[in-house]
């Protein structure tokens, strides 16, 4: 009886080892920072409210350069420019993805207006940006049409 | 995690400088299924990048796995010369992390 229960013990440790070598519980300093809430939100105004933000000034001073069609949605090439003073931060969101937050662009101490990554999109819709400054938010929205989608497989 | 998973480079036009990044990420969202067993395969991509310009932060990137496949970064800073240091770490959602850096041209 004893030793069974030893033996109970044992395994069970063993299998919470080998679920943290495997990946499957991440550690939480990683995570600490990333806004989860805002990355999981189904639509753009969950995903902005994720980061603070409640209403937006549609602004001619975001541009935004994206292929007007994107033949491959799982690679979209995408800058934001600002020339909007003390931009603090910059998103960038695809409207009609599953979860719309791509990414968000935290700029600091002497960083330009100026962000250039790639994005999947599942599907034909806006392209948002998103630009934080003076505790307001301002945006901008480009349509990019997409004839693969590249979301899923 | 493969080492030099980043190229890095750094450019300097009339004191801004233009940092250019490739990283080697799979980058999944964890929603793609495996087509031969049709389960989904495990979420794996690049959570937080941060950059730096002689040793002070100028930029921390919050990824999704909606940011493509080895991914592309591009980011300016003002106050740039000839010289100075550019560093990119990055990390992703299984905490692995890898650290690039180069100099300003």
């Amino acid at each position: 009886m004893q030793r069974r229960t030893f033996m109970k013990g044992t395994l069970a440790a063993s299998g919470v080892a080998v679920a943290v070598s495997a990946g499957l519980l991440s550690p939480r300093s990683v995570l600490a920072a990333w806004p989860k809430t805002a990355f999981t939100a189904k639509s753009v105004p969950d995903a902005l409210s994720g980061l603070g933000v409640s209403t937006t000034t549609a602004s001619g001073d975001i541009k935004i350069k994206a292929p007007d069609i994107a033949e491959n949605g799982a690679v979209v090439p995408v800058t934001v420019t600002t020339s909007i003073s003390g931009a603090t931060s910059i998103s960038i969101l695809a409207e009609k993805n599953g979860s719309p937050l791509a990414a968000n662009f935290n700029l600091k101490g002497s960083a330009q207006g100026f962000v250039a990554t790639r994005i999947k999109m599942q599907k034909t819709s806006a392209v948002i940006a998103v630009v934080k400054a003076g505790g307001k938010a301002y945006s901008a929205r480009k349509e990019v049409k997409v004839t693969i989608g590249g979301c899923g497989g | 995690m493969a080492k030099k998973s980043i190229r890095l480079r750094a450019s300097n036009k009339g004191g801004v400088a233009t940092v250019k990044a490739l990283i080697t990420h799979p980058m999944e969202t964890g929603l793609r299924k495996d087509k031969k067993t049709g389960n989904k395969v495990p979420a794996h991509f690049i959570q937080t990048v941060s950059g730096k310009h002689n040793g002070n932060e100028v930029i921390v990137a919050e990824w999704s796995g909606a940011v493509s496949k080895n991914p592309y970064l591009s980011f300016q800073f003002a106050g740039a010369k000839a010289g100075d240091a550019v560093e990119l770490t990055w990390s992703d959602n299984k905490g692995d992390s890898e650290t690039a850096s180069t100099k300003v041209r």
